[in-house]
């Protein structure tokens, strides 16, 4: 098994792992988590298509954890040949997932829509991004999305 | 058209990275729903926008837009310009409204991309 290396920037071929804080209602701040993952993968090297596909995604599911789900975590795992991104919050989760899939469906407050957000894009934006994506969520207990992104 | 020329047809101010007004500019959107811009705008370096808080500027990262404009005489913040600043994109702003500024630019040749 490959070790993971922890705390610094190494070659393409190695694992590297980061975990983020993506704090709570602070909406000025939402994106710092997607930001520092488009450096490494910048300085990484990786094709510009494939950083721009997961900074959407990243960025979206980002947004939904401050907006939707009361802040939560983000950990981003980059292998040889991927990179894994699971966001989760301990927010109030989301009753029927179908539903919430729906282009233009959306329980954004006014003041989200007031800040340009709110269309009910996000999700369908990871799906169409992402070379894999699983949502699963309950109610009062949070919601996890994983997004998998294919390297080459 | 390279950005110098897009200022100067919208008589628009620069706030930040003023060493890149030689970028050059073929396609263009305007938007001031981040939603949208995040799903449909596809190789747009121009964004024009009546929308000012700190999320437009991410938007415009994670987009790979090089210049934001703000239009209709708004104003990024400092905090706003000091993000940008550290990513490198171009703020600028003009007081032409929203319709004016692209159809300036698109008579210019500018087109838009994407739906
Ligand atoms: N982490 C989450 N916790 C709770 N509910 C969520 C979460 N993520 C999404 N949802 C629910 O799913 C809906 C659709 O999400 P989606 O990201 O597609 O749109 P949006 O966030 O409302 O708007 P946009 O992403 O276009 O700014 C949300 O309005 C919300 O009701
Ligand atoms: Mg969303």
């Amino acid at each position: 098994m490959k070790q993971a290396l922890w705390g610094q920037v190494i070659k393409v071929k190695s694992i590297l792992k980061r975990e983020y804080e993506i704090p709570a209602n602070d909406f000025a701040l939402a994106g710092e988590a997607s930001s520092n993952v488009r450096k490494i993968l910048t300085q990484l090297g990786v094709n510009p298509v494939i950083i721009k596909r997961t900074s959407i995604a990243m960025y979206e599911a980002e947004l939904n954890a401050v907006i939707h789900g009361n802040g939560g975590k983000a950990l981003v795992e980059i292998f040889e040949d991927k990179i894994q991104i699971l966001i989760y919050d301990e927010g109030p989760g989301i009753e029927d997932i179908e539903l919430a899939m729906v282009e233009g469906y959306s329980t954004a407050p006014d003041s989200i829509r007031e800040m340009g957000f709110g269309a009910g894009m996000g999700l369908s934006n990871i799906k169409k991004n992402a070379d894999e994506f699983l949502l699963e969520s309950e109610i009062n207990k949070g919601t996890k999305v994983y997004i998998t992104i294919a390297l080459f | 058209m390279v950005l110098c020329d897009v200022l100067k047809l919208i008589d628009g101010k620069l706030h930040t990275c003023e060493e890149e007004v030689d970028i050059y500019i073929k396609s263009a959107c305007g938007a001031d729903l981040m939603s949208d811009v995040m799903a449909f705008s596809k190789e747009n370096a121009l964004l024009l926008t009546g929308l000012v808080n700190p999320q437009v500027i991410r938007t415009a990262e994670m987009m790979d837009i090089k210049v934001v404009i703000f239009v209709r005489g708004k104003k990024p913040t400092d905090a706003m310009c000091e993000l940008a600043e550290e990513k490198g994109i171009v703020l600028a702003s003009s007081d032409l409204s929203m319709f004016t500024c692209c159809g300036l630019l698109y008579e210019a040749g500018i087109v838009g991309t994407g739906n």
